[in-house]
Formats: structure tokens, C-alpha cells, sequence
């Protein structure tokens, strides 16, 4: 990196021109590709700038606080209804996706093969790549009623049915991390145990499931961490009652559907706006540290198969 | 006692056997999803698709109608989404693969584009509120909810190009060198050609997130119900804009009326799952194509 001055001084008169004109793009391209840096930095200082003022009023304990009344006198901004909110409808997802989502996943690793394990793959990326404002209609327009009848719920929208669509959008990351770790493991692994003599159901369970559990782990953190920042389906799903319910059949309000409710009519500057940027800094701060958590767990498993 | 090597083995066979179907119907049935979820969103929204529901206003506080606008709204988002954020993603993607080798700088690059890509899509909503509406002074308008979206799907658009550069065999950029060519000539006139089609998946994979994202433009750019469409580009660019998630999201949840409609909602519905689907399917199978075509 950085100029040559032997070769500048070798080429003589013209040599720094030269220079310029052909060594211009290493110093110009490393500068733009901090690009996301910059996104990630402005996120960052924008959502904790915006955040920080509602301190100067409110202290942190009452901004965890168990009351959110952010429009009626006296005002109140405490997120604690919000945060078990968004974990009963991620509990509730996780339960859905962790077993089908590790059954895909091992559907796909170790029992298919050829067009099927295509196929799979194929509709696990699509069904993550449907948009989650269609997957809250889906869940309102379809699921909801029938939820209705069979659970005999007198709300139509409700925690349950928050995470049982949340669950299966989680489900393709699960399940397509989870592979990943899967496949990671040596084959060498596999080989021995079967050259033991145990079946591919002993192999698979009881060898290969256990070498790659730290990248399952991972992508269960990761799939968490993408059912907490969830926005749409569970504004439009989870009834958003900013009430304390320990019930997955009553409707609960979310951190993130706080945010989308409240943003567009509150008054720029004013206690509510920094208030819903905390709840933004609080969210960051939890999905960050699941994706840094699940990255260093799919990391170690990466060193520890020497790949 | 039966436990004679015979029957050891006649147990180990069932219990794979048991083991197997389950998976394997566990796993059909996260697939049925899919299944289900098209399948019901295109039986109750194909009798509303036709010419003038994608080509006409709506009406009658968009009980009746079409949805002309937010599709074209949807349209300059995902494009201007796109335009903002391929130069930059292709640009540190050529850095990262081509110039950068190692090095603290890459690994930041690299954890900077990882984290990007896990923030939840409400955090870009308020980025952008914060930064493009109030900063830049841009107000709530179709630029902002670009710009927004833009950042958004930068993480794809990177790792796409990037994979599709690193693909590209190192014979190719020895031969450039060789001829006296400065890397950089070298990248623009073989590595970055050779690669082309596998950034255009990125970008397809990017248009597929970015038209169907609703909560980045929820207070960014979104309009609830225009009763025409702007007259001048500045006029287009600078003023909110009403877009197919949004108008979805709107309309099922917002709109007293919205029942009245709910086999126009469906239409809606279908377009843009149809709409994603079909990116992603083409984004999965140009992709195969472009693999098994490169025979270098």
C-alpha cells in the first residue's frame, strides 16, 4: 500500500505523474469501500444521539420502567411492557422455528440429495425472501380467523398469533445457518463413524449434529435476533396493547411496533421522539449483540474443523 | 433377551427409519408453508389482477379502483434504492476482493458490512427520519425513502459482487498483468466484465428485498392515499410517495373501509408476493445457470 519512492525516483522527471495515473485507484477505492462503515456509523451515532437527550429528563429506571403512556399527561416512558412483549412473541416464534428449522436442516445436509436438496434450498431462500408486510397480511386475512375458532380466543389478534407467524419467518435462517454448520463438518468425521459401523441415523445425531453444535447455536441467536427486530408482521399481528401480559392468547405490543406506530405522529425534538429513539438504541444494542455472539460461534466452529 | 447382533441391527434400522420420516415431514411441512402462503394469496387475489387494476387510479378512498400509483411509487423507490447503492457496493466489493489482501482494515470492512446486514429494518426507518428527512433537509419524500433503502440493501449488493469477483480465476488477472496493464485497467477490462453476471444477481436479489420492505419508508417517504400523481421530477423526487407494501399494510390495517376491499387488498397482495418471488426464482436460477456455464 501507499507510493513507491524508489520507482518514483527511477523513472525520473515524470515520475510522480506516472505515479498518480497508475497507482491513483488503491488509496480512491479503499476509501469508498468504507461506505457501510459510514452507513453503520451514521446508524449508530444517529440513534444514540437522538436517544441521549430523553436522559436529561427521565432517568434510566424509569425508562425501564413498567408504564408506557407517552401521550397522556403525566407523560410516562417506561419500556418494560414493550421489552417482554417482543420476548413472549420471540419465545413463542422460537418454539416454532428451532424444531422445524433444525429438521430442515438436517433434511437438507444429511438425508437429500440431488434436485430434492435443490429444491429444499430453493424454497427455503424464498420463503425468506417474502416480504414480512405479505406475511402480516397472511397471518391477519387467513391465519387469524381460523386461530379464532379453533382456540376459541375472544381477541382476534394476539401474542399466539404473532409468533406463530414470526416463527415461520424465522425458520429459513435457522434452518439455512444451521445447514451451513452441517456441512462444515469434515466428511472424514462421517466416514469414521460409519466405517464403526454405525448407522447414518447414529452418525448423524450422535457426530455430526454435537461437531457442529456451536454454528447451531449461532444460527438459533441469529434467528432470534431477526424474530426481535421484526417490525411488520407484528405490528400488524400482536394486537399492540402496551400492557404487561404474561399470556400468549392476549395481545402484547413490541419494541419494534412501538417505533412504526408512534414515529410519524410525534412532534420532532420533543421527550415521545427521543423516547422512541431509545426503544431504536435498545433494540440495536440486543440484535447487535446476538449477531456478534452468533458470529463468534460460527467463527470457532470454522477454527475448530480447520476450515 | 433378544439382543443377539441380528436384532441390534434390525432395532438400529427401525429407529433410522423412524428418525428419517420425521425429519423429512417436519421439513415438508416448513415447505407446505410456502405452499400454503401462495397458494391462498394468489386463489383470492387472481380475480382482482387485470390491465386496469395495474394501470388506473385508485378510487373511493382506494375501496374501488387501481393501484397504478403505489406500484409506480415502488417502482422509483426500488430503482432509486438501487441506482444509490450498486456503485458504492460494487465498488468495496472490487476493493475486498481485488486490492485489499488482508488486514485490520478488511476485517473492519467486512464486520462493518456483517452488522449492517443484521440491523433491524425499523432502525433504517429511523436513520433515515433522523439523517436523510431532518439532517439533509430532505423532508419525508420518495429521495429519502431511496436513499434509505439504498443503505438497506447495501450488504447484499456487496456480497454478491464480491463472491461473483472472487469467483473469477487468478489466471485471468495474471494474464492482464503480464500484458503491462496496471491493476486497475486489469479490473476494469477483465476481472469486473467476467463478473457481470454475477453482480446482476446481487442486484436482482437487492430489488427483491428492497420492493417489499415497508418499515425503512413507513416515516420516510410513505404517503397513505395521494389523489393524484405528481406533475413535475422535483415534485416526484421531493414529496411522499404511496408504495404497493405500504398501501398492503394500510389498507389491512388502517382503513376503516378496508374491508370493503379485501379482494382488491388480495390483488395487492398477490402482485408483490408474485412480484418477489419471481425476482428471487430468477435471482436462484440465473445464478445456477451462471455457475454451470463457467467452464474455467
Amino acid at each position: 500500500m501507499g507510493i513507491d519512492l524508489r520507482s518514483l525516483s527511477q523513472r525520473g522527471g515524470a515520475g510522480f505523474l506516472r505515479v498518480l495515473r497508475e497507482r491513483w485507484d488503491r488509496p480512491v477505492f479503499a476509501a469508498l469501500a468504507s461506505v457501510s462503515l459510514i452507513a453503520l456509523g451514521l446508524i449508530l451515532f444517529f440513534i444514540f444521539s437522538e436517544a441521549l437527550p430523553l436522559f436529561r429528563t427521565i432517568s434510566l429506571s424509569n425508562f425501564f420502567g413498567g408504564t408506557w403512556l407517552p401521550t397522556v399527561e403525566p407523560n410516562r416512558f417506561g419500556i418494560l411492557p414493550l421489552l417482554t412483549g417482543s420476548g413472549l412473541v420471540m419465545v413463542g416464534a422460537l418454539v416454532v422455528a428451532i424444531p422445524f428449522g433444525l429438521a430442515a436442516a438436517l433434511f437438507i445436509a444429511e438425508i437429500a440429495t440431488g434436485i430434492i436438496k435443490d429444491i429444499a434450498k430453493s424454497v427455503l431462500e424464498l420463503l425468506a425472501g417474502i416480504p414480512s408486510v405479505v406475511y402480516g397480511f397472511f397471518g391477519l386475512m387467513v391465519l387469524a380467523p381460523i386461530l379464532q375458532q379453533i382456540a376459541h380466543i375472544p381477541y382476534r389478534r394476539t401474542a399466539l398469533l404473532a409468533s406463530l407467524i414470526l416463527g415461520v419467518m424465522a425458520l429459513p435462517t435457522i434452518a439455512s445457518l444451521a445447514e451451513d454448520a452441517l456441512t462444515a463438518v469434515p466428511r472424514s468425521y462421517r466416514e469414521a463413524s460409519l466405517a464403526m459401523g454405525a448407522s447414518r441415523w447414529q452418525t448423524m445425531w450422535r457426530v455430526t449434529f454435537p461437531a457442529a453444535f456451536s454454528g447451531i447455536i449461532g444460527a438459533v441467536i441469529l434467528g432470534m435476533g431477526r424474530a426481535i427486530g421484526e417490525t411488520m408482521a407484528v405490528l400488524m399481528l400482536s394486537g399492540n396493547a402496551a400492557q404487561m401480559v404474561g399470556s400468549f392468547l392476549k395481545p402484547v405490543r413490541t419494541l419494534t411496533a412501538t417505533i412504526a406506530l408512534e414515529m410519524a405522529e410525534t412532534p420532532f425534538g420533543s421527550e415521545h421522539y427521543h423516547a422512541l429513539f431509545g426503544i431504536g438504541a435498545v433494540l440495536l444494542i440486543i440484535t447487535l449483540a446476538m449477531n456478534w455472539i452468533a458470529e463468534a460461534l460460527r467463527g470457532r466452529l470454522a477454527r475448530k474443523h480447520g476450515s | 433377551m433378544m439382543t443377539g447382533p441380528a436384532q441390534i441391527v434390525k432395532r438400529r434400522t427401525t429407529a433410522q427409519r423412524v428418525a428419517f420420516s420425521l425429519l423429512t415431514l417436519a421439513s415438508l411441512l416448513s415447505f407446505l408453508a410456502l405452499g400454503a402462503i401462495l397458494y391462498t394469496v394468489f386463489r383470492k387475489g387472481v380475480s382482482a389482477i387485470s390491465w386496469e387494476f395495474l394501470t388506473k387510479m385508485p378510487k373511493s378512498g382506494m375501496t374501488q379502483g387501481g393501484i397504478y400509483p403505489m406500484v409506480l411509487g415502488s417502482f422509483y423507490l426500488t430503482a432509486g434504492a438501487l441506482i444509490s447503492a450498486l456503485p458504492f457496493g460494487v465498488i468495496s466489493a472490487i476493493w475486498l476482493s481485488e486490492y485489499a489482501g488482508g488486514g485490520w482494515w478488511v476485517r473492519t470492512i467486512r464486520i462493518g458490512v456483517n452488522t449492517l446486514a443484521g440491523v433491524p429494518s425499523i432502525v433504517f426507518g429511523l436513520l433515515g427520519f433522523a439523517f436523510f428527512v431532518n439532517v439533509l433537509g430532505l423532508g419525508a419524500s420518495l429521495l429519502s425513502g431511496a436513499f434509505t433503502l439504498g443503505i438497506l440493501i447495501l450488504p447484499i449488493l456487496i456480497r454478491a459482487a464480491e463472491e461473483a469477483l472472487r469467483s473469477v480465476p487468478n489466471e485471468f488477472r495474471e494474464a492482464a498483468l503480464a500484458l503491462g496493464a496496471t491493476q486497475w485497467r486489469s479490473v476494469r477490462t477483465v476481472v469486473l466484465p467476467s463478473a457481470i453476471p454475477g453482480i446482476m444477481t446481487g442486484a436482482i436479489l437487492g430489488i427483491g428485498r428492497a420492493i417489499g420492505e415497508t418499515a425503512p419508508i413507513l416515516f420516510t417517504a410513505a404517503a397513505i392515499y395521494k389523489t393524484r400523481l405528481p406533475d413535475t421530477l422535483i415534485d416526484t423526487l421531493m414529496s411522499r410517495t404511496m408504495a404497493l407494501p405500504t398501501h398492503i399494510f394500510y389498507m389491512a390495517t388502517e382503513n376503516p373501509r378496508g374491508w370493503q376491499a379485501v379482494d382488491l387488498q388480495f390483488g395487492a397482495a398477490l402482485l408483490l408476493l408474485g412480484l418477489v418471488v419471481c425476482l428471487n426464482l430468477g435471482a436462484v436460477i440465473w445464478r445456477t445457470r451462471v455457475r454451470r456455464r463457467k467452464q474455467w
